[in-house]
């Protein structure tokens, strides 16, 4: 009883730990942290971030490691960047573009650590160079912006208010069904099930918490079209690790690769698609910042891949492989996002941002081996 | 001659559930190789790991006298300034360093922290000579062959003034010349008055050597004999000489067609220098097929090599009823329908931090999903089925497998390939870290399967489990076949005659 306590609260133990963060903030701040726009402001900050996070988390779990994401990400927008301006495309071709350009360098990616057995770590560390110096050759060194309204709108655009309420209301419904349907089909093969007290309790806060979310996000203008995306991506990811062959075989090649590979499982094949996935998510991250910043910039994405990295982590994903959430992992990003949102809102000097955000990574995964104890 | 330079006495050592040494007695006379044998897990290298300090004082019980002081070794480190110096079967040189500073490493000649070459070469060079090598000691230790760093690895020991000197399997690895070499430097080191411990499982090579045997069995000293006083057949005798508790469920069948053929199989692994060579077998539906033969004999390797997940394959056929398949990987031999349980469940078996349910869908997630969406009742249905099957003992099927004891992880490992619904389960040492009763249920369970018409391929050590279950033995020496016997004509000995190279 006690034990599964204990795991309960390490199950959020994060959340936990950015609603705390969040108080924090706000009392520091006398409630601007809190407001509507403030905190509207701070999803769409995460946005890029999370979507690229939710992919690392994969690559982590099977032992891998990508530092290229965020000179890809930029690259990926510079590729975008250009077709729409300099070119005169519009935003379609522009996405399209950026997207194979992402998927191409997953693969990349992917032949050289699958098929080549190059670490992950040396690999993507080159990517990072290589790309840095692209996005120096496509930007020419410049700046290129504006972009067209088509295109910004993926990073500034809102849905209208009373549309988003019926997003909000229907992401909770289906929430709540889902909810009882599990509960009610494990039960029907007599699977265990948490007791009835617990599972309403959970319902209901999760119920609170998307509640509060959206009201806030109705509050200000709307859900960004970001943070949709961010949602949808993070729904998708979250089944495919959870329930397809794919995101389970993932799981076990990053417990055991070994025994995954004796068991039938191609593990250099599942690498390599990983890969190309992960390429083609950090374009879609970059093109989401690129748009954010309605500019392509040449230092665009850069120190992105330790803010991911640190995301996922800090969201429960185990360097050693095997273990890791996608929703943990968003936690994780917004975690990030709302360190730097608080302090910058503060006005705390930017020596002290980084330093304080280093030893909150450190802390967090302290906390995470601290309380991992094998029962 | 009364005074010995070493004496064991009344050694006791215990392993959780296990008693690995009961009351063992093991004397050595200065300058005198002994040879020190008994079946796999009969307790050698649980004594000499007491010996070398690997199992510091206090974690057994007994006395260790050397030279007639009582000594009491708390690290490996205390036992060679003792002069004791083990020379185990892998060895312990590091690949990347030179010959000469794999002889000095952890004793390296040193002034204020900066080495001195020139007294380095001046050591290496007179332990090389000593072992009759002669090589550069500049040169990486990968320059030389396995039976080379072997020497190199006498000669460490005996810049570190070993007076005792412990070879675990030397000649595992080595071919016969190599063999011959060792034996000849080891007798030479002999009459230069080192005393040599030697433990072997080819026979042959201990009467050659050996000035007297020890024989131990099951953790007890069963005898000590001057070596002219045994012969081959009285040795084997002495080591397997155990009833056969009848633990085993027997039951008499008529096997059928053949399902599984081997034809010259042969694979070889550079890194190591091993070869399994010209393996031909067939096995039937509803047989029980047993691979006997000592430790390293090559039995693992060979049904690894059907997963493609050992050596190249140079040659040879592997036909599953009738029809000739490629084993490019281990997901096409699975899918042909053939399943292994590896004998370390842990390392190949199971993801340990994942629960039940999800190791035992691990190999078979295919069959329970619909365009690659695993069907997650389904997948608990299974893995509650097999539980219930196969009699896994735990509070619920998400427990993590790494909670379970071993017999229960066993269990999860078989539930994993019976799900695959093999027509060929290859069991290595199946039963191997299992208490009495989990070994038994899991006797019947594959009496079972051989009811349903699988046919089973058990590789064991354990003589006695491979006499008691098995309908057919074959018996491998080195990478090769060397017998085959039907049960009702095998014995113990006949085994162990294969095993060790008997003709």
């Amino acid at each position: 009883m006690k034990t599964s306590f204990v795991q309960n609260i390490r199950k959020y133990t994060m959340l936990i730990a950015l609603v705390g963060i969040w108080l924090i903030f706000s009392v520091l701040t006398e409630g601007v942290f809190i407001s509507p726009r403030n905190l509207s402001n701070l999803f769409l900050q995460t946005a890029a971030v999370a979507i690229i996070t939710i992919g690392m988390t994969l690559v982590i779990v099977t032992r891998n490691i990508d530092l290229s994401v965020g000179s890809v990400a930029a690259f990926a927008g510079a590729v975008a960047a250009y077709i729409n301006v300099k070119m005169g495309l519009p935003a379609p071709a522009a996405i399209v573009a950026a997207l194979v350009a992402g998927l191409v360098i997953g693969a990349w990616h992917g032949f050289w650590v699958a098929y080549r057995l190059v670490p992950a770590f040396i690999v993507t560390l080159a990517s990072m160079m290589i790309f840095r110096g692209a996005v120096l050759g496509i930007t020419n060194g410049a700046t290129i912006a504006p972009l067209t309204a088509g295109f910004k709108g993926i990073g500034q655009n809102y849905i209208a208010p009373y549309m988003s309420i019926w997003i909000g209301v229907a992401a909770i419904c289906l929430f709540i069904f889902i909810a009882i349907f599990k509960r009610y089909k494990r039960s029907k093969f007599k699977f265990s099930v948490q007791k009835f007290p617990v599972f309403a309790l959970k319902v209901v806060l999760m119920t609170v918490a998307m509640g509060a979310f959206f009201m806030i996000m109705v509050q200000n203008r709307g859900i960004p079209y970001a943070v949709i995306l961010v949602m949808a991506l993070a729904v998708a990811f979250n089944f495919m690790s959870r329930q397809t062959v794919f995101g389970r075989q993932l799981y076990a090649i990053g417990g055991n690769p070994d025994a995954a590979s004796l068991s039938g499982i191609n593990i250099q094949k599942k690498i390599m698609m990983l890969y190309v996935i992960f390429g083609g998510l950090t374009a879609v991250g970059g093109l989401v910042m690129t748009a954010r910043l309605n500019a392509a910039t040449t230092s665009a994405g850069q120190g992105m891949e330790l803010d991911v990295i640190a995301a996922a982590v800090i969201g429960g994903t185990s360097l050693m492989g095997g273990e890791g959430t996608i929703w943990g992992s968003v936690i994780g990003a917004l975690i990030m996002a709302s360190l730097d949102n608080g302090m910058s809102l503060m006005d705390t000097n930017i020596t002290y941002q980084y330093i304080i955000k280093g030893m909150i990574l450190l802390l967090a995964v302290w906390v995470d081996i601290a309380t991992r104890k094998r029962t | 001659m009364s005074d010995y330079i070493l004496k064991m006495q009344g050694i006791t050592k215990d392993f959780p559930g296990v008693k690995a040494l009961d009351d063992v007695t093991f004397s050595v006379r200065p300058g005198e190789i002994h040879a020190l044998v008994g079946e796999n897990g009969a307790g050698k290298s649980t004594l000499m790991k007491i010996l070398s300090g690997v199992y510091p004082g206090g974690t057994y019980s007994g006395t260790i006298v050397i030279d007639g002081a009582q000594m009491r070794f708390n690290s490996t480190k205390e036992s060679e300034k003792t002069g004791i110096a083990i020379i185990y079967q892998e060895l312990a040189l590091v690949k990347q360093l030179s010959i000469v500073e794999n002889i000095c490493l952890g004793d390296e000649i040193a002034r204020g922290g900066v080495i001195d070459w020139d007294a380095s070469y001046k050591r290496a060079d007179e332990v090389l000579k000593k072992v009759g090598l002669s090589v550069n000691p500049t040169f990486p230790i990968s320059y030389l062959g396995v039976g080379e760093q072997q020497l190199v690895a006498i000669a460490k020991a005996l810049s570190k003034n070993a007076r005792i000197l412990v070879l675990d399997e030397p000649t595992a690895a080595l071919s016969e010349g190599e063999s011959a070499k060792l034996l000849k430097i080891l007798r030479d080191l002999r009459a230069g008055g080192v005393t040599c411990i030697y433990i072997s499982h080819r026979l042959k090579e201990v009467f050659d050597i050996a000035d007297r045997i020890t024989v131990l069995r099951d953790g007890k000293t069963i005898a000590t004999h001057d070596t002219k006083d045994l012969d081959e057949n009285k040795l084997i005798a002495l080591m397997v000489g155990r009833e056969v508790a009848n633990i085993y469920p027997r039951k008499t069948r008529t096997p059928g067609d053949v399902v599984l053929e081997v034809k010259d199989w042969t694979v070889y692994d550079p890194d190591i220098n091993k070869t399994i060579a010209d393996v031909s077998f067939a096995l039937r539906r509803g047989e029980i097929l047993g691979m006997a033969g000592l430790i390293g004999a090559g039995r693992t390797e060979l049904v690894m090599s059907f997963f493609h997940f050992w050596g190249r394959k140079s040659k040879g056929k592997i036909f599953l009823e009738g029809k000739e398949f490629d084993t490019k990987d281990a997901g096409a031999t699975i899918k042909a329908g053939i399943s292994l349980a590896s004998e370390d469940r842990k390392r190949y078996g199971l993801v340990l931090d994942e629960d039940i349910c999800k190791n035992i869908s691990l190999a078979s997630l295919d069959k329970i999903s619909k365009y690659s969406v695993v069907n997650l009742m389904d997948e608990i249905r299974s893995a509650e089925r097999y539980t219930k099957d196969l009699k896994i003992k735990t509070p619920s099927i998400e427990q993590k497998t790494g909670n379970l004891s071993g017999g229960n992880q066993q269990k999860v490992v078989l539930g994993k390939w019976l799900m695959t619904m093999p027509k060929v389960l290859i069991l290595d040492e199946p039963t191997r870290g299992i208490d009495v009763g989990a070994k038994v249920e899991i006797y019947n369970i594959i009496n079972e399967l051989v009811d349903q018409g699988v046919a089973v391929i058990i590789i064991s050590s354990d003589l006695s489990e491979v006499l008691g279950i098995c309908d057919r033995i074959l018996v491998m020496h080195e990478g090769r076949f060397t017998g085959e016997l039907a049960v009702k004509e095998a014995t113990q000995e006949k085994i162990m005659h294969y095993a060790t190279g008997g003709k």
